[in-house]
């Protein structure tokens, strides 16, 4: 770029005959009347002034307002987020405003013309470059020794595996762990949360109650809780369930799931076969259960058929019976995997 | 203003004339870097590199500002987050959830929210700025292809763009995941669901992922490194090649007078496109401070810790993931069931083929749209909207299907808020989808050639002045003023549609070129494109409206000067006496 291309708006010619060129420059306010011009430096400089106060409101609150254990003594829980957001946001939009005015009104407004130049190389630099390039390949042989060429090839695709090789221990491979979850013939189904059993006796028709396998809540010989952290979360994953109270002629059972219900009672996977998420939303007049991620609907009369929705396969049901004291428990794990498809799960 | 005698003024805002001065303390530092990196010769051509003006350039502004943003918030809170998935007894100070166990990650979002001064404006104006960064990105985008700005030579800059906002969307999925709230969780979850879908390595690629089975321990850790550093990166990486082309093409410009296709007109970077662009910076900046201060943002406190038997009503991802989330709601429950296998087609197809297939199409869009006008030409001035309907168009059916997937992603809130059932929005969507961009293509591109055909009318007859004449026969016509003159040019320079013909593909003999048969389908393609486009005016045309305009305009001239001569509505301003409707 030469000082000859840097032209201003008024000494443009023309591109050609009949454009016309730039419009002539304008004067501001601030370019011919000095008090126009003190007044805009007057301005930015206040608004410089109003930033620096921000901050120091923004010190003030940050060490005046107390948070957490204390954050009523003095202003409210929510005063300092919004006592540092507001001067904080203040403080750098004044700065921000005080720039763009000084450079709207005070720094120069001529607009100038810059010439472009295609992106492309001059044919001689390309010529050059293609025969650099032929010479180097012809000077490394790599046309002339196919045998070089394609071994190195095939120790670099080889060797691209390792990284994939390397990352195998991510994780272990599923194996049958998707196929079964912590329900066992026996188990006592108990409330979610307060891992109390229930007797059928104490449920009440149309009520549907968040229930977890009663291993969830037991502890091991030593009184440690027999899932924990890591393993709590995958067990309750899988094996969270619902069950509802329903009047049993209302219950059209699945082939051979005749005696998978008691009094009514029957369980179901709270895992949606969509993508996974806890079913939570239950409408007793119509037994439907609704997904809150994408809306599959389920109908819990008729083995939890999906009636609406992306899901494709109803909710699996687990097998219910009562033991000797009269309390629900599972006559068995789940039938078929719960929870999303994948691509191993035999569904047919 | 423009009478002032400005022949005085000098152009600098010095208030003292100059005069020679001893080398300054710039110079001096300047002499101390250039004797050791030579920047004076990779400077000089930047310093005053000219960068035109316009609003609109703005937009790409927000979405680099907003990622300095990110940056600088997203350090301070480092600082805090602990990326852990072990379990720790929530102790701080809030109440209604203490004693409860949660996750490191958790329990550390919870002590910047509520023990660290300032913990929870970084928070929100972390979680602010990132949608403001996938905003601003989109809205760049279609500003971008909107007028035109895609193309040669800067397709490989768009190719760059549409990755930033792939990976901007990633980053913030995995950086809404990171806190391990319950929302979060059920997020996590879903994606869970999603590898699962794919067939033969789904399963693998879940386990591996999560280190076993979902949820696992090591989620959290893994997205907290892809979030603050592999991503971040890449992005970094990428916003400083798309700043390079940027500077190395020159900035795209309006069309108007003295601008052409070889030159840039606009201010010089120093000193006042550096301050606009500095102070805009600090608006940003500013903004995103006050939106943390003001507005709560992914109050994670309420939706408490993720735990899998869970789930809040409404659940929603953050908005841009709305759009794969509305095809997954709307997708019907298809699945394949064969030699013991499930294939299923209701989460693979929205979830991964379609986000996939969007943005295969968004990237090919410059090189598909080359494709079709065959044309090799530099662009450098930018189009109206209007002056590219098909491609005009095409964006807004794309716009159309993303904004009807995103509201079928509200369905439920829809149906709640507006008292609707949600089965029969669903339906509705299923049909709407395919239908609703094909509507939106058609009436786009008839509304632009109409505006075309507009234009066209006020460059050959002028304006509507609204000033009704009547003749001395007793007719009446409304009085017509030529277009100001920077108008009237900008209008007029726009170049006619030059359609592909496969004539244009044969040799000086009149043989027809070997690739023909690429040569009949780029011809058929661009024939379609371009068809009932406007074409501006000829010179002819042109010069015979000027000629009847002239003619308009003598017999009209004794009313020259007085209140009816319609002036008093452009810039032809001239004084007429008691003239109540001049104002």
């Amino acid at each position: 770029m030469t000082d000859l291309e840097h032209r201003t708006a008024g000494a443009l010619a023309a591109p050609d005959d009949e454009a016309p060129g730039l419009p002539a420059h304008t004067w501001r306010p601030t370019d011919v009347d000095p008090k126009a011009e003190k007044r805009a430096e007057r301005q930015v400089a206040t608004l410089f002034v109003l930033s620096m106060v921000c901050v120091v409101l923004f010190i003030i609150a940050y060490f005046t307002i107390d948070i957490g254990d204390n954050h009523d003594t003095a202003a409210g829980l929510g005063a300092s987020t919004l006592a540092l957001g507001g001067t904080l946001g203040l403080a750098l939009l004044f700065i921000g405003v005080g720039v763009i005015q000084w450079a709207r009104k005070l720094m120069g407004d001529h607009e100038i013309v810059e010439m472009r130049h295609p992106a492309v190389s001059s044919d001689e630099d390309r010529e050059r470059v293609i025969a650099d390039l032929t010479a180097g390949a012809e000077e490394s042989g790599i046309g002339r020794r196919p045998l070089l060429r394609n071994t190195m090839l095939g120790a670099l695709g080889l060797v691209g595996i390792t990284p994939i090789i390397a990352l195998r221990d991510l994780g272990p491979l599923p194996g049958d762990s998707l196929m079964h979850t912590a329900w066992r013939a026996g188990m006592r189904v108990v409330v979610d949360v307060l891992g109390t059993p229930i007797r059928p006796e104490d449920l009440e028709f149309g009520t549907l109650v968040n229930c977890q396998p009663a291993d969830i809540y037991a502890l091991d010989e030593e009184g440690e809780p027999l899932y924990e952290g890591v393993d709590l979360h995958v067990a309750k994953a899988k094996a969270s369930l619902i069950i509802v109270r329903m009047e049993p002629e209302a219950i059209i059972p699945g082939p051979g799931r005749e005696n998978w219900s008691v009094d009514g009672i029957q369980g179901y996977s709270k895992i949606c076969t969509h993508v996974g998420c806890p079913i939570s939303l239950y409408e007793r007049t119509t037994h439907h259960v609704l997904c809150p991620c994408h809306q599959s609907t389920f109908d819990l009369s008729d083995s939890a058929a999906v009636i609406f929705g992306p899901a494709n396969r109803p909710l699996p049901q687990l097998p219910l019976a009562v033991d000797d004291e009269g309390y629900l428990i599972a006559q068995s794990d789940f039938t078929e995997p719960v929870g999303p498809s994948f691509w191993e799960r035999d569904s047919s | 203003m423009s009478h002032l005698d400005t022949s005085k003024v000098a152009d600098s805002n010095r208030g003292s004339a100059a005069t020679a001065q001893k080398p300054s303390k710039v110079g001096a530092v300047a002499n101390w870097a250039d004797e050791r990196l030579g920047l004076a010769t990779a400077m000089k051509k930047q310093i005053r590199k000219v960068f035109p003006d316009h609003w609109s350039f703005m937009l790409g502004e927000v979405a680099l500002w907003s990622f300095v943003v990110l940056l600088l918030t997203g350090v301070f809170l480092t600082l805090w987050f602990v990326p852990s998935m072990g379990e720790v007894t929530y102790q701080g100070s809030y109440d209604e959830l203490r004693g409860v166990h949660v996750s490191e990650a958790f329990n550390s979002t919870m002590t910047i929210s509520f023990d660290v001064r300032g913990g929870l404006l970084m928070r929100q104006m972390h979680h602010w700025s990132a949608m403001l960064f996938i905003a601003a990105m989109m809205v760049h985008l279609l500003r971008v292809f909107f007028t035109g700005a895609h193309r040669k030579p800067r397709e490989l800059n768009w190719v760059i763009g549409c990755l930033l906002l792939l990976l901007g969307t990633l980053e913030g999925f995995t950086g809404y995941s990171l806190p391990d709230d319950l929302l979060s969780g059920t997020g996590i979850r879903a994606a869970d669901g999603f590898m699962k879908s794919m067939p033969v390595v789904g399963t693998y690629m879940s386990f591996f992922l999560f280190g076993g089975e979902f949820p696992g321990e090591v989620i959290i850790p893994r997205l907290y490194i892809v979030h603050v550093l592999l991503i971040p990166g890449i992005l970094l990486a990428l916003i400083g090649a798309h700043m390079l082309l940027l500077v190395y093409h020159k900035h795209t410009q309006w069309p108007g007078p003295g601008r052409t296709e070889q030159n840039v007109v606009g201010f010089p970077l120093m000193p006042v496109y550096a301050a606009k662009a500095g102070g805009f910076f600090f608006i940003v900046f500013g903004v995103t401070a006050l939106m943390g201060g003001l507005l709560s943002i992914n109050p994670v406190w309420k939706y408490g810790p993720y735990d899998p038997s869970k789930v809040t009503a409404g659940s929603q991802p953050d908005w841009y993931m709305g759009w794969p989330d509305g095809a997954l709601r709307i997708m019907p429950g298809w699945e394949s069931h064969f030699l013991g296998y499930t294939l299923s087609w209701n989460v693979l197809l929205p979830i991964i083929v379609l986000p996939g297939l969007m943005f295969t199409i968004l990237l090919m869009l410059p090189f598909v749209e080359s494709f079709i006008t065959g044309d090799k030409r530099n662009h450098h001035l930018l189009q109206r909207p209007r002056n590219a309907p098909t491609r005009t168009a095409t964006m807004v059916a794309l716009m159309t299907f993303y904004g009807l997937l995103w509201a079928a992603g509200g369905n439920d809130i829809i149906a709640i808020t507006f008292d609707l059932s949600i089965n029969q929005i669903t339906y509705f969507m299923r049909v709407a989808v395919f239908v609703g961009p094909l509507i939106a293509f058609y009436i786009t591109r008839r509304w632009c050639i109409s505006l075309q055909r507009q234009d066209n009318e006020k460059l050959l007859h002028g304006y509507e002045t609204g000033v009704i004449m009547r003749s001395p026969e007793g007719g009446y016509s409304e009085k017509h003023l030529p277009l100001p003159e920077a108008t009237a040019h900008a209008l007029a320079s726009r170049a006619p549609d030059e359609q592909f013909t496969v004539e244009s593909e044969t040799d000086e003999n009149g043989v027809v070129a070997p690739h023909s048969r690429k040569a009949r389908l780029r011809a058929a393609l661009s024939a379609k494109m371009y068809a009932d486009n406007v074409q501006p005016p000829t010179a002819e045309e042109l010069d015979e409206a000027h000629h009847h305009a002239e003619h308009e305009h003598q017999l009209q001239a004794p009313m020259d000067g007085v209140a009816a001569d319609g002036h008093q509505f452009d810039d032809h301003h001239r004084a007429v006496e008691d003239d109540t409707l001049r104002h």
